[in-house]
């Protein structure tokens, strides 16, 4: 449909005779839900989107298009900021969507290919990073949004670590020239294994990075296999020990319920990356997108599905061996030794602000959510047209917000506050929530209040998930909207 | 468009020729049909399309026909233009009525039958229907273009069903037109010209009326007698209800307004009137000028055979539901309905069916055409329970069926007529005393193949019996039914219970036989749909207070996102507002929720692979209950 309205009123410009933002950038845009329908099965094929003959009144528009979203998020800060420098943080994500080679499970945007053409190339990318950050800043400023140190910069992919490290200490760099950097902040990269030597994480602990999180995913090898994964054991062995010895922060992730993997499979990963004692852990249930090489193995019958019977009792047995080991679950699928936890998660969680760079990154301010085109080819067009590289955005409304607050709040060890929910609930034209739903959820074991404790400073009720609840905690979210009524 | 010498009303009887095509399903009537229109010129070759006649989007699609079409087409033989009013029939079983009364407007019927099939179970019955209104039969094969046709084999077959010479068989194709030409021919030659009276009062049959909704009640007529004028008063003899008419014409294919029709042709009659139960099929119309003093033998009206409950999913629908169905009877008098009531479903209708087709084919349109999002419950058919004190009462609905002790229970039984190729007898037969029949007759049409009828109780029939049959017989076998009498029969209500609640919606009344059957199978199958839920849910199937069957789901121990991250959120909310939508369409049954899904396959009749465990799971039920 060309030149139709989108959801805020807008007549979508239209390039080349195609509506380029309802266009099929295939993977998030035909894909809303993000089951990984759209996941490239060549991901040489370059989608339909921008093209490189954007007019100059089309690219005009989409200027126009993203100042009037930076002013309303300046609008709303100004309403509801009283000091804006104390009260909200802010963190910049960069993707890194490059990888050796694509495992069979994963539904992220990442690609095998180095160079796609046009300057989207593996060599060029930290340059086009630098450009969308300095797009965004100026975006920012010119829009009135307020701008702050950074109190975290995460690298994520795709494998941030096959780019040379000099390129994401330039990246980095970058963010700190732009909004400077807090003096307490946390710089992450994530990292395969095998990408990584004791020179190339020198050279990033020397160029301000504070933390690696690293995809162990297992430590047995035929899980491994399964998992399409290229590392051993070994690598992750030396790797965490070459952090350490650079003095960074170190997390492991760990994936369990693939399959053929056993109960003893689960316990011998977890104990091994418990030996080698990082400061955090993720552990995370194989989840299966349709379109991915594992999702069509399990469709063909060729391989088992995962069960969730088989991933809650590895969840259980995860939770009582981290405890036992000194870790704390701080989210759902996520342990630290206390203090260590993710603050650059933990922002996504709890409401902060954040610059979402690179192609498919999602970004965050106040109530507006953006995302990049997924495509680093188009996406790249996009940036050398001059304009933002984002291909879709929304603004939260209330309803939105209420319900991001509470699936992302009841995901947390800290809970959620009853009186918070009961604001959003108010702001979304419901009653307060009915209290004999929240003594239900407890009499069902599925929440627990939250102690007064270092967590819990303040003493307003806020209640957390239990071990079941932490399991079921989409049937909690949904009971608890289910049971809104409107005012 | 050719234009017609013969003129509606001023065609003398001797010019006329009525007839119409009968045949087994899918043999190619209106292939034939559009064949002839095109080949008369009545349609314009621009304006040609498939399967002309059938206007219902649904029939197209599904190929089938559904209502009956009657079309005026000229033909002219050695320089005489003929009037040939031509009857196009739908070939279901359940449809069957729609034929008779098509037959009842007719002296002639071409009979087609399929040259790579042969003689199936409707072409029998619809035969006979022919013979039986002395009708003269012109024998046709068609699809002789097919390579696998073979006309003599069937030529053969069909000879000796009707007794004629071989050689009066005519070969036809549909599809490249080959033989049409002489079939209108013959159709001149053979079918003898209406005698009707054309001084007489006037009498015209109303063998079919249809609802248009801009013009309100098309009734189609046949003069048999006299003359009727346009703007002439017309009285309905059997219901006495008088009414202008409004217009007066001919479909020739499309609806052409005339000032008068005279005795021997067909035409439409548009009185205004808005319901279709004002217009009655069978009756006679008249002139109240002249009125006819005898009205025409006319015909009974079918009977419902298949009852199902229609339930709206959201029961704010239900007076959608309702103005629904009353414009879908406007077109079809034998759907009836009345309100009912179920615990599980809400409000809804008790509705009355000729048959499954009918049945699916009314649900189909509901969904499509009125956009209803609706749950049918299982068809069953209708009882008469006599309880102990010797009340009887009848039961269309299982929720009918008395709780006390019953001393008797009948069902409806029918005549099945299957024909099958030799070589599938034996699995015939297994299929039919499996479902408690008891044969016959059975006669050799040719060596080949076989007609054997079996006396069997529709209840058996209504369920997936015709899927079984084809797929026993690699979709050889055909059947037509007749309705026959009732039976005493040792039946039994199943119920179903979810969580301990017995939900209505699922309960069916079976033999006692297959009662175990039935739960065992019923409670697996609701087992797998039902999503597990935060608790443990019992299934269990039972027999007034006695658990035949049980199944439990396990409560649900994961439903939670691995990750959310920064683009995970809006991924992550959009999922959760799918699924409150998704929610919405679920039923909750006391404390679960249940998807729509469990309700379409407890209407569905496959009975799928019995598995060992549903096998072993039946004999220990049998087991327990003779202990």
């Amino acid at each position: 449909m060309a030149g139709a309205e989108n959801s805020e009123g807008w007549q979508m410009p239209t390039i080349g005779g195609e509506d380029w933002q309802n266009n099929p950038d295939p993977v998030c845009e035909s894909d809303p839900l993000g089951l990984g329908v759209g996941v490239f099965k060549d991901e040489r094929h370059v989608p339909r989107g921008f093209r490189p003959t954007a007019s100059p009144a089309a690219v005009a528009k989409l200027h126009q298009q993203h100042d009037a979203d930076g002013r309303k998020v300046a609008a709303w800060q100004r309403a509801h900021l009283t000091d804006p420098h104390s009260q909200h943080r802010f963190e910049v994500y960069i993707h890194v969507p490059f990888c050796y080679r694509r495992c069979g499970y994963c539904d992220f945007n990442t690609y095998t290919a180095r160079d796609f053409g046009e300057g989207a190339s593996q060599k060029n990318y930290a340059n086009l990073v630098i450009c969308e950050l300095q797009r965004l800043h100026a975006w920012q400023v010119r829009t009135g949004i307020v701008c702050q140190p950074a109190s975290s910069v995460y690298f994520g992919g795709g494998t941030p670590t096959i780019l040379p490290s000099h390129d994401l200490v330039r990246m980095l760099a970058c963010v700190r020239t732009l909004w400077g950097l807090t003096p307490d902040a946390e710089v992450t990269t994530e990292a395969n294994p095998d990408t990584v030597s004791l020179s190339s994480i020198r050279e990033l602990a020397e160029g301000g990075f504070t933390r690696i999180s690293l995809g162990m995913q297992s430590a047995v090898p035929h899980v491994l296999a399964t998992l399409d994964r290229t590392h051993r054991q070994e690598n992750v062995v030396s790797a965490i020990s070459w952090a350490k010895q650079c003095g960074l922060e170190t997390s492991l992730d760990l994936i369990y319920g693939a399959p053929g993997e056993s109960m003893d499979d689960w316990e011998t990963s977890l104990k091994a990356a418990i030996g080698l004692n990082p400061d955090h852990l993720s552990c995370y249930a194989l989840t299966l997108a349709p379109a991915t090489k594992m999702g069509r193995l399990v469709a063909a019958g060729k391989l088992a599905a995962p069960s969730d019977d088989d991933e809650a009792a590895k969840y259980e047995v995860a939770d009582k061996l981290l405890q036992q080991a000194g870790y704390q679950w701080y989210e759902i699928s996520n342990w630290a030794h206390p203090g260590h936890e993710d603050q650059h998660n933990l922002g996504y969680w709890t409401g902060a602000d954040w610059a979402g760079i690179g192609p498919g990154a999602h970004a965050h301010f106040a109530h507006l959510r953006t995302w990049d085109t997924r495509h680093p080819k188009v996406w790249t067009r996009q940036l050398n047209a001059g304009v933002l590289p984002w291909s879709g955005h929304e603004w939260v409304d209330e309803q939105g917000t209420l319900e991001e607050g509470l699936m992302l709040g009841l995901r947390l060890r800290r809970g959620i506050s009853v009186r918070h929910v009961d604001h959003l609930a108010q702001a979304a034209g419901y009653e307060s929530v009915d209290p004999r739903i929240w003594q239900r959820l407890e009499e069902d074991s599925l929440l627990e209040p939250v102690s007064h404790d270092a967590v819990n400073e303040s003493d307003e009720m806020r209640l957390r998930p239990t071990l079941r609840g932490r399991l079921l905690n989409d049937a909690i979210v949904e009971t608890v909207l289910d049971s809104l009524t409107r005012a | 468009m050719v234009t017609e010498v013969n003129q509606p009303g001023r065609t003398p009887q001797s010019l006329i020729r009525n007839f119409c095509i009968i045949a087994h399903i899918d043999h190619g009537k209106s292939t034939v049909a559009d064949r002839i229109l095109q080949l008369s010129g009545v349609v314009a070759p621009h304006e040609m399309r498939n399967q002309y006649l059938d206007r219902m989007a649904i029939e197209r699609e599904r190929g089938i026909t559904i209502k009956s079409q009657a079309v005026r087409v000229p033909w002219k033989v050695n320089g005489t233009e003929y009037t040939l009013g031509m009857i196009d029939t739908p070939g279901h079983v359940d449809f069957t009525y729609e034929v008779s009364r098509s037959l009842a407007a007719c002296e002639g019927a071409v009979l087609l039958v399929d040259a790579t099939q042969g003689i199936e179970a409707q072409t029998l019955s619809n035969l006979y229907m022919a013979l039986d209104d002395n009708l003269t039969i012109i024998p046709v094969l068609n699809k002789i273009d097919l390579p696998s046709a073979d006309p003599d084999k069937y030529g053969k077959e069909l000879a000796d069903l009707i007794g004629c010479d071989e050689s009066d068989i005519l070969r036809v194709s549909g599809k490249t037109g080959e033989g049409i030409a002489h079939l209108l021919d013959t159709i001149v030659a053979k079918i003898p010209a209406p005698h009707g009276d054309p001084k007489a009062p006037a009498r015209a049959l109303i063998f079919d009326s249809v609802y248009d909704s801009y013009r309100g009640i098309v009734t189609y007529i046949r003069m048999v007698d006299g003359e009727i004028r346009s703007r002439e008063r017309v009285r309905q003899m059997g219901l006495g209800s008088a009414h202008d008419p409004i217009e007066l014409g001919v479909i020739s294919p499309n609806m052409t307004p005339c000032t008068s029709l005279g005795a021997g042709e067909v035409g439409y009659i548009i009185t205004g009137v808005k319901d279709v139960r004002e217009s009655k099929v069978g009756d006679t119309i008249t002139t109240e000028r002249n009125p006819a003093t005898k009205p025409l033998p006319g015909y009974s009206e079918p009977e419902p055979m298949v009852y199902a409950g229609i339930f709206p999913m959201d029961n704010v629908q239900f007076p959608d539901l309702r103005d629904a169905l009353e414009k879908l009877q406007l077109n079809d008098a034998s759907l009836t309905f009345e309100p009912e009531t179920s615990v599980a479903l809400g409000f809804g209708f008790r509705c009355g069916f000729l048959g499954v087709l009918h049945m699916q084919i009314i649900v189909e349109r509901l969904k499509r055409e009125f956009g209803l999002d609706i749950i049918t419950t299982a068809p069953n058919v209708d009882y008469k329970v006599v309880q102990e004190d010797g009340t009887s009462v009848e039961v269309r609905n299982p929720s009918q069926f008395p709780d006390g002790k019953i001393r008797e229970v009948e069902e409806p039984m029918v005549l099945a007529d299957i024909v099958t190729p030799k070589e599938f007898i034996g699995e015939v037969m297994d299929l039919c005393q499996k479902h408690r029949g008891q044969m016959k007759t059975m006669e050799y049409l040719s060596p080949e193949r076989v007609d054997i009828e079996y006396r069997i109780p529709l209840g058996e029939i209504v369920f997936n019996f015709f899927d079984q049959l084809k797929s026993h017989t690699k979709g050889y076998a055909t059947l037509n039914y007749t309705r026959d009498g009732v039976q005493k029969a040792d039946l039994v209500k199943v119920d179903i219970l979810i969580h301990g609640e017995k939900i209505d919606a699922f309960s069916a009344i079976v033999h006692r036989d297959s009662a175990y059957s039935y739960g065992v199978m019923m409670t697996k199958r609701l087992q797998k749909l039902i999503p597990r839920q935060l608790f443990e849910i019992p299934i269990q199937a039972a027999i007034g207070a006695r658990i035949i069957a049980r199944e439990t789901i396990s409560p649900m121990r994961k439903d939670v996102l691995a990750k959310c991250y920064g683009g995970d959120i809006t991924r992550k909310r959009k999922l959760l507002e799918k699924q409150k939508a998704g929610k919405k369409k679920m039923k909750l049954l006391g404390h679960v929720q249940v998807p729509q899904e469990a309700f379409i396959a407890a209407l569905s009749t496959d009975t799928g692979a019995e598995d060992r465990d549903t096998r072993d799971k039946i004999r220990a039920a049998r087991r327990k209950a003779q202990a």
